[in-house]
C-alpha cells in the first residue's frame, strides 16, 4: 500500500482533489442538502450519457485498435432514424429496426472501408473513422432531414420530488431521467454478461488482446469487426435515444462524441469499467464546477464565472494525460527500446 | 529409431516444393523443399536468421511465398490466409507467446474451439438451447485438455500471471483444442529451463502419440529436437542444408559448419 501510494501519489493526489471537490460545498453548507443532490444527480444523468458514448468507443478501440471519431456521429445518424421511423410507427418497432439499420451501417463500414485498411497505421483508420463520420452526418441528413425531431418515450417529464422528509424543499426528480438511468445500468450489466459468458464475447476479448493469435485459432477477425461495431452501433442507439427525447434530436448530438473523447483518457482506453466510471466523474465534475465553484470564483476574483462545463472535462483529460497518460485503468503500455 | 516404429507412418501430409519469400532485398528462404508424413515429428532447425520462422509463417499462411507450392492433404496452394489454415486444420503456438493475457486459462483455451462453435450470436447471447449444449460439449473437450497438459490448478486463472513455462503449455492448450491435422510449434522450448524443457518435450510426444496430430516444431537448440523428432531439416541463410533422421543430419558436415563455423 505504501509503495503504491508513493508511486502514484499525483493520480491519488488528484482523485482526492476530486473527492474533496465532491463533498465541500455539503459540507460548508454553501449549498441547500436538496439543492446538492438535484445537481449532483443532474451531473450523474449527463454523466451516463457520456459513458455510453465513452462505451462504444473503448468496445471498438479494444476489438480493433481503431479510434473511432463516428462515434458520435452514429449516435446522431441512430437517433434520427428512431426519431423518424417512429413518426409512422410505434416506437418499440422502430427501435428495433433502427438496430437493423445500425447492424447494416457496421456491416458496410466493415465490408467498404476496414476490411481495406487491415494492418495500416492507426492514423490511417482514425482519417477513414473521420470520413465515416463526416459521411454519417451528412448522410442522416439527407435520408432523414435536418430538423430538431422529437423521439416520444411516452415517459412523464414531470418531476417527483423524493425524500421530502428528509430534508427540507426534498429532491427533485426527473421519472425519464431515473428510467434513462435504469436503461443505461441495464445495457451495461447486459454487455457484461455478453463479453463475459458467451463464445462470442470470448472471440471478441481474444482479438482485443492479439489480432494475429486470433486469427490463427479461427476467429474470423471480419466477422468479428461487425458485430463489435454492431453493439457500438445499439450502443449509440440507446445513447441518441436518452439524449434525443430529453433534448430533441438535432445535429449538435453528433458533438457529444468529444465530451466522450476526455472521459475515455480519464478511464482508459482500453476499459469498459473505465468508461463508466470516468464518464460519471466528468458529468459530476463539469456540473459541480459550474454550480458551485463558477460562483466563487465571481465572488471572489470578480470573473464572469460562467462556461466552466464546456472546458472542465477537457482540463481534467489534460491533467490525467500528465499524471497518468494510460487513464485510471487502461493497460499500460511498455514498449520494449 | 524406436519411435517410429511404434507409429504408423502415413502420406505425405504436408508438400513443401521450391518456396522462395523475400522482403524487399531480404531472401529470407531460397527454394526450401521438404515434406512432412502423417503423424510424423518433423524439426526444422538452423541458426538464428535462418529462416525457420518464415517457414512456419509461409505453412501458416501469415507470408505469401514470391515462389513455390504448398501441397497440404493433397490440395495445392499458393496462399492461404491463417484463418484458412485454421479451418484446414493447422493451428500453431507462438514463439513470444501470443495468449490472451486477460483471459482465465480455461477461456484461453475455450477460444480454441472457436471454429466449433456454430450457434448464432443470439442463441449464445440467450444461452438456451442449442447455444448451451454446444458450450458444454466443448467444455468437456476442453477440460480433457486441461488434465492432459497437467495445469488443471490454473483453470481459473488470468493468464498473464502465470510463469513462461505454463504459459507455453496453455499455448500448446489452446492450439490443441482445435483438434488440428497438423501443429506448427514456433520453438516450444525457448527461454525454458531445464525441467521445463524437459515437461515440453514429453508432452510434444504424450500429442503425438495419444492424439496422433502431426508436429512440425523450429528450433534453435538442437539437443532437444534431436531426440524427439522423426526427421530433420536444417536451413541456413534461407537454404535447406540438410534433412533427413536426427543421426544423418547430426553427422552432416554442412550442418556441423553452420553451427560452429567454418574458417575461411
Amino acid at each position: 500500500m505504501g509503495v503504491y501510494l508513493q508511486k502514484n501519489w499525483p493520480v491519488v493526489g488528484l482523485l482526492l482533489l476530486l473527492a474533496m471537490g465532491l463533498v465541500l460545498p455539503l459540507a460548508t453548507g454553501a449549498s441547500a442538502p436538496g439543492f446538492y443532490f438535484e445537481v449532483l444527480l443532474g451531473g450523474l444523468m449527463s454523466g451516463v450519457l457520456y459513458s455510453l458514448v465513452a462505451l462504444g468507443l473503448v468496445l471498438i478501440f479494444k476489438a480493433s485498435g481503431v479510434f473511432n471519431f463516428a462515434q458520435g456521429a452514429m449516435v446522431l445518424f441512430a437517433a434520427l432514424t428512431v426519431a423518424r421511423l417512429g413518426e409512422v410507427m410505434p416506437l418499440p418497432v422502430a427501435f428495433l429496426l433502427a438496430i437493423v439499420v445500425m447492424a447494416l451501417v457496421a456491416w458496410l463500414v466493415e465490408r467498404l472501408v476496414l476490411r481495406h485498411l487491415v494492418n495500416q497505421d492507426a492514423v490511417v483508420l482514425l482519417m477513414a473513422t473521420l470520413g465515416v463520420a463526416f459521411f454519417l452526418d451528412g448522410f442522416g441528413q439527407t435520408l432523414w432531414g435536418s430538423d430538431i425531431y422529437k423521439i416520444d418515450t411516452g415517459l412523464p417529464k414531470t418531476p417527483v420530488l423524493v425524500a421530502e422528509g428528509l430534508f427540507e424543499g426534498g429532491i427533485l426528480i426527473n421519472t425519464e431521467d431515473l428510467v434513462a438511468a435504469a436503461v443505461a445500468g441495464l445495457l451495461v450489466l447486459a454487455l457484461a454478461v455478453f463479453f463475459q459468458k458467451t463464445p462470442t464475447g470470448r472471440a471478441l476479448r481474444a482479438v482485443a488482446d492479439d489480432h494475429q493469435a486470433a486469427q490463427s485459432i479461427g476467429i474470423p477477425l471480419n466477422h468479428i469487426w461487425v458485430i463489435v461495431w454492431t453493439v457500438a452501433g445499439v450502443v449509440a442507439l440507446v445513447a441518441g435515444m436518452v439524449w434525443g427525447s430529453k433534448l430533441g434530436v438535432q445535429f449538435s448530438l453528433s458533438l457529444i462524441a468529444l465530451k466522450a473523447l476526455p472521459v475515455v483518457i480519464l478511464g482508459g482506453f482500453t476499459s469498459v469499467p473505465g468508461a463508466i466510471l470516468g464518464g460519471l466523474i466528468i458529468g459530476v465534475g463539469e456540473k459541480f464546477a459550474e454550480v458551485f465553484f463558477g460562483p466563487v470564483l465571481v465572488r471572489q476574483f470578480d470573473l464572469a464565472g460562467g462556461g466552466i462545463e464546456n472546458w472542465f472535462a477537457y482540463m481534467l483529460a489534460l491533467v490525467f494525460l500528465l499524471v497518468r497518460p494510460e487513464g485510471l485503468f487502461g493497460e499500460k503500455h511498455i514498449d520494449r527500446v | 529409431m524406436s519411435r517410429v516404429s511404434n507409429r504408423k507412418m502415413g502420406e505425405v501430409l504436408l508438400n513443401v516444393e521450391d518456396v522462395s519469400l523475400a522482403f524487399g532485398g531480404v531472401r529470407a528462404l531460397q527454394q526450401v523443399t521438404f515434406n512432412v508424413y502423417e503423424h510424423e515429428i518433423r524439426a526444422i532447425i538452423g541458426p538464428n536468421g535462418a529462416g525457420k520462422s518464415s517457414m512456419l509463417n509461409v505453412i501458416n499462411g501469415v507470408y505469401a511465398p514470391q515462389q513455390g507450392r504448398i501441397t497440404f492433404r493433397g490440395q495445392a496452394r499458393s496462399h492461404m490466409d491463417p484463418h484458412e489454415a485454421a479451418v484446414n486444420g493447422i493451428a500453431r503456438t507462438f514463439q513470444n507467446l501470443a495468449l490472451f493475457k486477460g483471459m482465465s486459462v480455461l477461456d484461453n483455451i475455450m477460444t480454441g474451439r472457436s471454429l466449433r462453435m456454430k450457434t448464432g450470436v443470439l442463441f449464445q447471447a440467450l444461452h438456451l438451447g442449442p447455444g448451451k449444449a454446444e458450450e458444454l460439449r466443448n467444455r468437456e473437450f476442453v477440460e480433457h485438455i486441461i488434465d492432459f497438459l497437467e495445469i488443471q490448478a490454473y483453470r481459473k486463472t488470468a493468464v498473464g500471471r502465470l510463469p513462461y513455462g505454463l504459459q507455453k503449455r496453455v499455448d500448446l492448450g489452446r492450439a490443441l483444442a482445435m483438434e488440428p491435422q497438423l501443429l506448427l510449434l514456433d520453438e516450444p522450448m525457448a527461454g525454458m529451463n531445464l525441467e521445463e524443457k524437459e515437461d515440453m518435450c514429453r508432452f510434444v510426444l504424450d500429442v503425438n502419440e495419444e492424439f496422433g496430430t502431426t508436429i512440425v516444431l523450429i528450433e534453435h537448440d538442437m539437443g532437444v529436437v534431436m531426440d524427439i523428432s522423426d526427421r530433420v531439416v536444417v536451413l541456413d541463410y534461407g537454404r535447406t542444408i540438410a534433412d533427413g533422421s536426427p543421426d544423418q543430419v547430426r553427422n552432416s558436415q554442412n550442418v556441423i559448419d553452420a553451427y560452429l563455423g567454418v574458417a575461411h
